[in-house]
């Protein structure tokens, strides 16, 4: 017992230490800064892809962290666009509170569908995150006077933030709002992984039965998770109204949750950084290709998640480490 | 009061129709879930496969309705073999995601072949001369199309589930459905079923894509169009089940053309709503078990 | 002095009719001892027992998984569950635990009813189990399988934003418990690196590290090759005094070591209850495992 005060061995030390801030993790944000001042006619592609982003990381912790298959992750997206749109439009339009109340209400509504859902598992899980986010669709759509149904919601205008930074057409302020934003995301969901109910998450994942077994309050961690993540996304899709100044229902589409699930998982769930790496490889090659080549970005996509799902499991992320192994290993 | 019972008869009639569709469709998906425990999300597009194999060949090749169909369901079910030979077949124990992910991907790849090849229009299926038309029974008379439909609906369920329950073959799924392990134990080629039960699935999805090409149409978004519907019936019916997805489908098709008939504005909700408490209620569907 | 049956290298799981037949039990020297010691008044059933069942029941359909099955495990116990296959063994485990739901009956954890309580906040109660495929999170390394178990007992595994590192004293006390049972040169290794063998010392470290008041080993030495079963024996036999433990087994040789109580269950019923003397010399156990045939 004496040897752990004086040199804790090395399996401690590792598990000890892993939540430290190394000097990579500062690459994302150099990178982003980077583009901000590189591509100045660019940002306002860059900002969806900070958006997407936020989107995909809240995902990874309930998908890729908890091993929750969702197909329905767009209903907190949109919920939180809506609900940015929606109080502007009636005045109140300073952006800050605008995010917290649109991550309050995703939340809640996370919460909400998360007790009543998360009992479930398996393909009756997965279809009930497809309904719920139909069913909110669908409301949204018919809740025309409040949403603008297929129109969408116009005429939302939104204060500079703080009184100064306005939001210019080049996208400037939205861009670095994003990032901000983002950076914020990430602080929160890096220490809630590395957190002992992050941990938990991640045997939740791994062997739910051991978890009972040892006592987890599964439901509960679950929907706490659950929550949260909607509350990320709800700020996403609050950061998309408030920058683009209009929302629509596809904010709400199976098609946007289809893609924040496939953005992740070419990036590598699980990981923390998958959404850092998925999301602008597929919206920069979506940005170039899919207008040019409809058929054959369908295509293509099809057959790479085909071969992702069959092969490179993890992702990017996964194919990266495989690399850096045999590089170690030869070195 | 004659106006309602005409709606209701309307609704029954035609909610039925769909529901044959809707169950043709599914049930393959319903043993294959069952059986094989896979998500496979792209059911439907062996659906529309089967419907545009179909008009194609009564379009352009002015092949007769009958051999057409037939056509389509062997088309189907060969398509099915191969990818379940050559790629699902590796995925079998493979996580949900993993699984998801791989289906989707098959319905990103179908859909943008079935655009390159049809157009992004719905293709209408032209029912045959002899189908056409109406046909008065009783009191009121009826659109021939869709009677077909009931009408071969019925049969072909039928076939089913007498072929389920009196063959070998049926004996085999059934038993593997129930308990896997015990019946690679008894010596069932737990291989080859999967295989033939793949086919016979999707097959009966050709099938069903074909002649409901009047009730769904045919475009090359339909994998994913009515890929909830085609989960609700066999999620609420009861992965695994024979009997279960039709009478969800039963319920679904009624459900939606009532809706559709009496409350367009909230169709869609009330269904969903539904699907939903059924779920929380049943889990595993009306006629499903945990596993 | 008696001796325990010799174990060779190919007779790790002897079978009953090997002691039966034999000529009666010999229980190690060990055991011996203690049945004279302050232990054995405790089993006279004085104050509540650490884990009881009355009248439980399961029934599938028509299935009959469970009937009647009144249990007594007082605290401080070594008690051996056996029957042959089918007969109920690990149903009977997961209604005790939670993850099924008796059809009747009541199960009581030191006296309280936990009949309608879930598998986690029987735990929290002091019931701990290890199941009989290893059931781990495999991709985590050993001394984390541990640690999460310890950080639920401890109730700290909810804290959403301290990191999970050094400053609660889990993964200490982790690291100590896998120092006791010998396995802690392996705490970094990912759990399916490690030899099945391994793995079930593993299972039983995150059950030790609830602090259980009750532990259900269900088929701990299963699928474990024989040379790696002896220092599974002796785990089991170096448990904690206090704790009550309920053990499934096939392998005699480790039942008749450990146990100082056997229930045989048969189909889903208790057919009998003793000493493993008792047990030993009962024909209808005989016949229950070995129908009309004779010994050799």
């Amino acid at each position: 017992m004496t040897s752990l005060a004086e040199a804790p061995p090395a399996a401690i030390e590792a598990l000890a230490r892993r939540h430290r801030f190394r000097p990579s993790e500062a690459l994302p944000w150099l990178v982003a800064l980077l583009c901000f001042f590189a591509f100045p006619d660019y940002l306002a592609l860059g900002t969806q892809v900070l958006i997407s982003i936020l989107f995909a990381l809240s995902l990874d912790l309930i998908l890729g962290y908890g091993g929750i298959v969702t197909l329905g992750q767009a209903a907190f997206f949109g919920v939180g666009a809506y609900t940015a749109g929606i109080l502007a439009v009636h005045g109140w339009t300073e952006p800050l509170s605008g995010l917290v109340a649109a991550g309050a209400v995703a939340a809640v509504l996370g919460v909400v569908t998360g007790l009543i859902l998360l009992r479930t598992e398996g393909l009756t899980l997965l279809m009930l995150t497809l309904v719920v986010a139909e069913m909110i669709r669908e409301g949204a759509n018919k809740a025309s006077q409040w949403t603008g149904g297929a129109d969408g919601l116009q005429g939302i205008s939104i204060s500079p933030i703080f009184g100064l930074f306005r939001f210019d057409l080049f996208r400037r302020t939205s861009y670095l709002y994003a990032l901000a934003a983002l950076f914020l995301a990430w602080l929160l969901v890096r220490a809630i992984v590395h957190s002992p109910f992050g941990r938990s998450l991640t045997g939740i994942r791994e062997n739910v039965a051991r978890m009972r077994a040892i006592g987890s309050p599964v439901l509960i961690r679950l929907v706490t998770a659950y929550g949260i993540a909607a509350a990320l996304s709800g700020v996403a899709g609050a950061l998309l109204t408030q920058t683009e100044q209009f929302v629509s229902l596809e904010v709400l589409s199976f098609a946007r949750s289809g893609a924040v699930v496939i953005m992740l998982i070419l990036g590598g769930a699980g990981r923390l950084y998958g959404a850092f790496v998925g999301v602008p490889l597929y919206m920069l090659a979506q940005d170039q290709l899919a207008e040019q080549f409809p058929i054959y970005w369908s295509t293509g996509i099809g057959l790479l998640l085909i071969a992702v799902s069959l092969g490179a499991r993890g992702g990017v992320l996964d194919l990266w480490d495989a690399a850096a192994r045999r590089w170690r290993r030869r070195a | 009061m004659n106006a309602a019972l005409d709606s209701a008869v309307s609704i029954a009639f035609h909610g039925l129709a769909f529901a044959m569709v809707l169950y043709l469709v599914s049930v393959g998906l319903s043993i294959t879930m069952g059986l094989m425990g896979f998500v496979n999300l792209a059911h439907g597009a062996f659906a529309a496969l089967g419907g545009y194999v179909a008009i194609t060949l009564m379009n352009e090749a002015q092949v007769p309705f009958p051999l057409a169909l037939l056509v389509a369901t062997l088309a189907g079910g060969a398509l099915g073999v191969l990818l379940e030979r050559t790629l699902y077949s590796r995925l079998y124990g493979s996580t949900e995601l993993n699984q998801v992910l791989f289906t989707i991907g098959l319905i990103f790849v179908a859909t943008a072949v079935a655009r390159w090849l049809w157009g992004p229009l719905s293709q209408p299926l032209r029912p045959p001369s002899y189908l056409q038309g109406e046909f008065d029974l009783w009191f009121r008379s009826f659109p021939a199309y869709r009677s077909f439909l009931i009408v071969a609906g019925a049969v072909l369920v039928t076939l089913l589930w007498l072929g389920l329950e009196r063959t070998r073959f049926g004996a085999q799924v059934r038993a593997a459905v129930d308990n896997r392990r015990m019946a690679q134990s008894v010596g069932i080629n737990t291989s080859r079923l999967f295989t033939l039960t793949f086919a016979l699935g999707s097959g009966l999805a050709a099938l069903g894509g074909a002649v409901g090409a009047d009730i769904l149409a045919l475009d090359p978004d339909y994998p994913l169009e009515h890929l909830v519907y085609f989960l609700i019936v066999v999620a609420v019916g009861g992965l695994g089940s024979i009997k279960g997805p039709f009478i969800a489908a039963l319920a679904l098709g009624t459900a939606d053309i009532g809706f559709k008939y009496l409350l367009p504005q909230f169709g869609a909700f009330f269904i969903y709503a539904m699907t939903l408490a059924v779920l929380l209620w049943r889990p595993h569907g009306l006629f499903g078990r945990a596993r | 002095m008696t001796e325990p049956p010799s174990p060779g290298p190919g007779s790790a799981r002897s079978t009953l009719s090997h002691s039966v037949g034999e000529g009666g039990v010999r229980p190690s020297p060990a055991l011996a001892r203690e049945r004279e010691g302050p232990v054995a008044q405790q089993r006279e059933g004085e104050g509540a027992a650490a884990l009881e069942t009355r009248g439980l029941c399961k029934s599938f359909g028509a299935l009959a998984v469970a009937s009647e099955i009144d249990f007594r495990l007082e605290p401080g116990a070594r008690h051996a569950l056996i029957g042959p296959n089918g007969a109920g063994k690990t149903t009977f485990v997961n209604l005790v635990t939670g993850a099924l739901s008796p059809s009747r009956g009541r199960v009581l954890l030191a006296g309280e009813d936990v009949t309608g309580l879930p598998e986690a906040r029987r735990v929290k109660r002091g019931l701990a189990r290890t199941f009989q495929i290893n059931t781990l999170f495999r991709g985590l390394s050993v001394l984390e399988n541990v640690a999460l178990a310890i950080g639920e007992r401890r109730g700290v595994a909810g804290e959403l934003f301290r990191p999970a590192g050094r400053r609660s004293g889990v993964v200490e006390e982790a690291y100590a418990a896998l120092e006791r049972l010998g396995i802690a040169e392996d705490a970094a290794r990912m759990v399916r690196e490690l030899p099945y063998g391994r793995q079930r010392l593993v299972e039983i470290a995150v059950a030790l590290g609830l602090e259980p008041k009750v532990l259900l080993l269900d088929e701990p030495a299963a699928g474990v090759p024989s040379a790696e079963s002896g220092i599974i024996v002796e785990t089991i036999e170096s448990l904690p005094r206090e704790i009550a433990v309920l053990i499934i087994e096939h392998d005699m040789e480790l039942v008749f070591r450990i146990a100082r109580r056997i229930t045989v269950l048969v189909q889903g019923s208790v057919l009998i209850e003793g000493t493993p003397e008792e047990i030993a010399a009962d024909p209808r156990v005989r016949e229950v495992y070995l129908g009309e045939r004779e010994t050799a």
